[in-house]
């Protein structure tokens, strides 16, 4: 390490990437991390809360913003994407892409002025759910704090607008794509996941019944910077839900989508279970399951929530969603496996539990990676000087997307040292 | 080089339209008497060269930027030498009080008052590097399969690496394993474990040295200097003679699992065809064949019963991780060696997560697996050998009946851990059951002793701390972080479980586990060698003083640090360990004779900026709220609280503190003499779900809010005067409700009547 290494290309700013980031520039490693969004964080960004502890995202966030922010050996890149790669262990050069953000930050923009505009894009954090206005500031935690513009979502009224009024050079509605080539010595690919699209279950609902939503976005009604400002309410009618229905593998375990089991869910929806009971009074939560799934020391979080009498567990896969057209309640069709009934349950709210899609299921990485028939990449292929973490790999949790990231990084630094596997 | 300071007050983002900046400019040069002060238009990009030129032409050693929140500088912009202090005047005074307004006024100069006197008090850190040179060799304990890949992948990395296995052989559980559970696609075969090549690997490795039929009998010292004593186990050579002596820079336990004792509801031991998965394991491994214990016939059908151990309420209430998938594999064991057997698997729920669902898939595919979710409610021998089990709340709804040659359990896993707390109240309980000072005190020791004397003799890696010889344990005992975000974090430096031993996991998790865990050995002793913080402070090259010739000897310091930072000396003289040390300041915090110090943040800094403030006198009715925040969460929010453009009250004064447990008492009484009205401590969570990164400080202070409340009655002041509040960053919203409540408190009681005087 007496000679400065070739960075390590990190392909991901959520948590996976961070760490990685940050685990290997602590050693002493430069790296280039890499992130299409406008900000750093990823999915951990949209989520409320973390199981067990119900702890904010945000609190280890600021403690490894703070990390990336003071540490020189880290460069960031958002709206940024990895478009080619090309050499060997060692040796690599990436050629990166960085989309406009159209605001340059010197001299700096006051926010305000995004209140004169008409232009609005939907609102990504809240999965589409509501607006922003075309110039927006991506996240209230955002790393980088800047804002960003929609130039496609702009009317020529508004670019008038901010014309006149942002300081010059403020906002540069020329501004171009960008590319460059980096030479880096490995990569550690981090691209995270998405969830599965809930309008693929077609017997569920999800995208005709309003009171039909996804744990995703129940992140997001539970999240003061939400929809809702942080309450639990119907989006049929805007009133708090009472009595919610969460239904298990929505998509995962099933050959017809997912199916692989997403391994975070079950745990998510008991903690969802917990939002809306400590946010609504009186409220009743059901859990429908095939089997829990509360591994390790998460088991007690299943524990404590047997506890509580206003949640009951179901087993029972649920075969359909229907809608009453007035109330725009939900009944349920359930094969209830233990009893051999199938009974119909009513509910002012569902819950869809589902699952983890890699997003390498839709977008490859560009390098000779092998992949798994699910998209994931097949982690037991060694491939010298590229190592992938997180659910990039296969379905998991937080905590255990920072551990194989902090391993990723220790492999790219073998890597560095010219070891890889030959006994540094 | 003479000190000189300057002041830069920035004029964008509209801080010039709220705030009158000549009498901002007139505080800082005139009553303050700094010799430099400029206004800037910007602290941002090109602005921060030009702030650099000044800092050059002037010869500034010292710098105070009155701008955008500190939050939002990178480090490195300014020169090494020249102390910066950022003042977020437009976050937390310009976004969240109204423009053109004298209270506004008053707190941004006052702000300006206490970041000019925090400049002038500190002074330029240098890291702390020993005399004797940092020692980067890895020191793994354990030589299980976390054990081995810690060893290689820290080897790879082109570290020396000591490995200690107490068996007389590497390889662990998994050298007893006949296979392992499928990790490459399609995930559905049973696949070699590997472990014969792993151990030649490790044996043939240059870097690392292995030592079987060893432990370690004593670790002395701290990060990059601990000196480590082996000592044999007994097998060929004398137990306890010494094995070797030699210092490592950093520790990985990989110490492992052990089965978990079977309940007795079950009838392990009293029938001869009943028996654990281990011992079917090894059973496979050894002979090939599964065969009845007790006649040695050929098995032709087993029932596996699930959670035999794990998830009984009353005993153990995690989760064993592992069991349902080894089942499942135990089951093809069978299945594969013989087409006409069958295998029975009683379960509550089948955990297969993730991928390991496809191994779950070929199980329930095959049609001679029955996976039956119930309860077994009786296991009974028929005489000829076969044992008849029973089950009841099954899904068919009624209960079943099968006849088997073999009942497997499921038998949980348990950490091979040791809890470092717990032994050493039962070595000080011991001295205390004989020398305490009164009957009492002999006899609440002896009592101490009886409930801890289980814990005799478990010590594994037998550290010298003041505060135990092995990490302090989590529930269930095992020694694992309690963070989300930061699962490594242990409370003991450079000192990372791993495996098994910190939680149930499967080999390919555990080889993950391991490599992470591998890197932050090596990152600590990297970090240690260039005398910097490892995480949550990590990079920060400060350390404290201990000023020890005014030291009381009264022990604060040492039981109070939750990382075991400090040993003591026979007296009881505190001895710090610099490279241990995480830089919160709890030992500042806990100090009454105010004796430690960081030379950027002390008791008389922190103190020095509460006086700093200008305080209007009782006719003015302009109360004054001290509001002392830990700097991770609650700064931040106050943060937020701006940026979302809430307004606050206009009479609270911010001081970040490191962590709120390093707030020192004095604080409380400095601010009640300089007439504060109130004090607000924003801390975060504490209790079993604890958000403090350094473990125990929100908690400290909470114990110190209530020595305050103390004080503040021997003042005879009101103790409501002081109040705590657990704070974390999306509480942002409660904030200014939490001020205002408290600004109308203070009028219902009153103004401090000591202010003025």
């Amino acid at each position: 390490m007496t000679v400065e290494a070739k960075p390590i290309l990190v392909i991901g700013g959520g948590i996976s990437g961070m760490t990685a980031a940050v685990e290997a520039a602590e050693v002493g490693y430069p790296v280039i991390l890499v992130e299409k969004e406008a900000f750093l964080g990823g999915r951990v960004m949209r989520t409320s809360r973390y199981f067990p502890k119900m702890c904010p995202p945000t609190c280890g966030f600021e403690i490894n913003a703070r990390r990336i922010r003071q540490n020189p050996k880290i460069t960031v890149h958002t709206l940024a994407t990895v478009e080619e790669i090309l050499g060997s262990a060692g040796d690599f050069k990436a050629l990166i892409k960085v989309r406009p953000r159209y605001v340059t930050g010197n001299p700096p923009l006051d926010g305000a002025v995004a209140e004169q505009l008409t232009s609005e894009r939907p609102d990504d954090l809240n999965f589409g759910v509501g607006t922003v206005k075309a110039l927006y500031y991506p996240h209230e935690m955002a790393v980088p704090a800047l804002h960003v513009l929609d130039k496609e979502a702009l009317s020529d009224a508004d670019a008038a607008t901010l014309t006149d009024t942002c300081p010059p050079g403020s906002i540069d509605l020329d501004m171009a794509e960008e590319e460059f080539i980096v030479d880096v010595g490995a990569v550690i690919v981090a691209t995270g996941w998405r969830p599965y699209d809930a309008t693929k279950l077609d017997t569920l609902g999800f995208g005709s019944y309003e009171n039909v939503i996804t744990n995703v976005m129940m992140e997001r009604l539970n999240s003061t910077s939400g929809p809702t400002g942080g309450q639990i309410l119907r989006p049929s009618d805007g009133k708090p839900a009472t009595n919610v229905a969460f239904v298990q593998c929505a998509g995962s375990r099933d050959e017809n989508h997912l199916p692989y089991c997403s391994a975070v869910c079950c745990t998510a929806s008991l903690k969802q279970a917990r939002y809306l009971r400590e946010k609504n009074e009186d409220s009743r939560a059901t859990v429908f399951y095939i089997d829990i799934r509360t591994i390790g020391r998460l088991e007690k979080f299943y524990y404590n929530m047997l506890e509580d009498e206003n949640v009951a567990f179901f087993k029972g896969k649920v075969a359909e969603i229907s809608e009453d057209p007035d109330t725009k309640d939900l009944t349920l069709a359930v094969e209830d496996t233990i009893a051999g009934e199938k009974p119909n349950l009513t509910f002012d709210m569902v819950i869809l539990a589902t699952g983890i899609v890699p997003n390498t299921a839709d977008v490859k990485i560009p390098f000779d990676l092998t992949y798994d028939e699910y998209g994931f990449i097949d982690g037991s292929t060694e491939v010298a000087g590229v190592y992938a973490a997180g659910c990039a790999t296969h379905p998991c949790d937080v905590s255990r997307s920072t551990k194989e990231a902090t391993a990723a990084a220790l492999k790219a630094i073998q890597c560095l040292n010219g070891g890889g596997d030959s006994n540094g | 080089m003479d000190e000189k300071i300057g002041v830069f007050i920035c004029t964008g983002y509209g801080i010039a339209e709220a705030l009158d900046i000549d009498a901002l400019e007139k505080v800082v040069t005139g009553e303050l008497s700094v010799p430099f002060c400029k206004t800037v238009d910007s602290c941002e990009g090109a602005a921060l060269d030009a702030i650099n030129e000044d800092i050059a032409s002037e010869g500034l050693t010292k710098v105070v930027i009155a701008g955008i929140s500190p939050r939002l500088y990178k480090d490195g912009v300014f020169p090494e030498n020249v102390i910066v202090e950022k003042v977020g005047l437009r976050e937390q005074v310009v976004w969240c009080l109204p423009p053109d307004d004298e209270d506004t006024q008053m707190m941004a100069e006052d702000y300006l008052r206490i970041y000019v006197t925090k400049v002038q008090k500190m002074q330029p850190v240098e890291p702390f590097l020993p005399e004797e040179e940092i020692d980067k060799t890895i020191l793994v304990v354990g030589g299980g399969i976390a054990g081995i890949t810690a060893a290689l992948e820290s080897a790879k990395a082109g570290y020396e690496v000591r490995l200690v296995e107490k068996t007389y052989k590497l390889g662990g559980w998994l050298a007893k394993q006949h296979k392992s559970i499928p990790t490459k696609p399609p995930y559905r075969d049973l696949e070699d474990t590997g472990i014969d090549t792993l151990v030649e690997e490790v044996h043939a490795h240059p870097k690392i040295h292995v030592y079987t039929s060893a432990r370690t009998s004593e670790i002395v010292g701290a990060p990059g200097l601990f000196d480590v004593t082996l000592v044999s186990t007994g097998n060929g050579e004398p137990e306890g003679e010494v094995r070797g002596q030699f210092r490592v820079g950093s520790i990985i336990q990989a110490t492992g699992w052990k089965p978990k004792e079977i309940s007795d509801s079950l009838p392990y031991g009293k029938l001869d065809n009943v028996i654990r998965n281990v011992e079917l394991e090894e059973m496979v491994k050894e002979a090939g064949k599964i065969t009845r214990p007790s006649d040695g016939k050929e098995v032709k059908s087993i029932a596996f019963i699930q959670c035999g151990g794990s998830r009984d309420k009353e005993h153990h209430s995690y989760c064993s991780s592992i069991c349902c998938l080894t089942s499942l594999k135990q089951a093809l064991y069978l299945r594969e060696n013989d087409e006409d057997s069958k295998a029975y698997i009683f379960y509550e729920f089948m955990r297969t997560p993730g991928k390991y669902e496809d191994f779950y898939r070929r199980a329930q595919e095959d049609h001679g697996i029955f996976l039956t979710r119930g309860e077994v409610s009786g296991i009974t021998s028929n005489g000829n050998g076969q044992l008849s089990l029973t089950a009841s709340n099954t899904m068919v709804g009624e209960q079943i009946q099968v006849d088997v040659d073999l009942v497997v359990l499921a038998s949980g896993m348990v950490p091979n851990a040791a809890d470092g707390e717990a032994i050493r109240l039962l070595e000080d309980a011991k001295v205390n059951a004989v020398e305490g000072d009164s009957e009492t005190k002999r006899q609440e020791a002896a009592e101490t002793v009886e409930r801890l004397k289980h814990h005799e003799g478990t010590g594994i890696l037998n550290l010298n701390y003041r505060q135990g010889p092995d990490l302090p344990s989590l529930e269930y005992g095992f020694p694992d972080s309690h963070f989300i975000c930061f699962p490594y974090e242990s409370r003991r430096t450079g000192i990372y479980p791993t495996g098994a031993t910190r939680q149930p996991m499967d080999g390919k998790a555990t080889k993950e586990d391991a490599t992470g865990a591998a890197l932050k050995a090596i990152q600590c002793v990297e970090m240690t060698s260039r005398g910097e913080a490892v995480h949550p402070r990590a990079g920060d090259q400060s350390y404290p003083d201990f000023n020890l010739q005014r030291c009381t000897k009264c022990k604060r310091c040492t039981e109070e640090c939750p990382f075991g930072v400090l040993n003591e000396d026979e007296q009881g003289t505190p001895l710090y360990q610099a490279t241990r040390c995480r830089r919160c300041g709890v030992c500042m915090g806990a100090c009454p004779e105010r004796i430690v110090s960081f030379k950027d943040y002390s008791v008389d800094i922190v103190g020095q900026m509460i006086k700093a403030v200008d305080v209007p006198d009782e006719f003015e009715e302009k109360p004054r709220i001290l509001v002392l925040a830990c700097e991770n969460d609650a700064f931040p929010a106050l943060d937020l609280v701006g940026q979302h453009r809430l307004q606050i009250n206009a009479f609270i004064r911010v001081i970040p503190l490191r962590c709120l447990g390093s707030i020192n008492t004095v604080w409380v009484t400095d601010a009640m003499s300089t007439g504060f009205d109130g004090v607000i401590l924003l801390g975060c969570k504490y209790g079993d779900d604890y958000q403090c990164h350094f473990i125990k400080g929100s908690e400290l202070a909470s114990v110190r809010e209530k020595n305050v409340r103390e004080k503040l009655e021997q003042m005879a002041m009101d103790i409501e005067r002081v109040e705590l509040h657990e704070i974390q960053i999306s509480d942002y919203h409660k904030l200014p409700k939490i001020f205002e409540d408290f600004a109308e408190l203070i009028e219902e009681i009153g103004m401090n009547p000591f202010k003025g005087m």
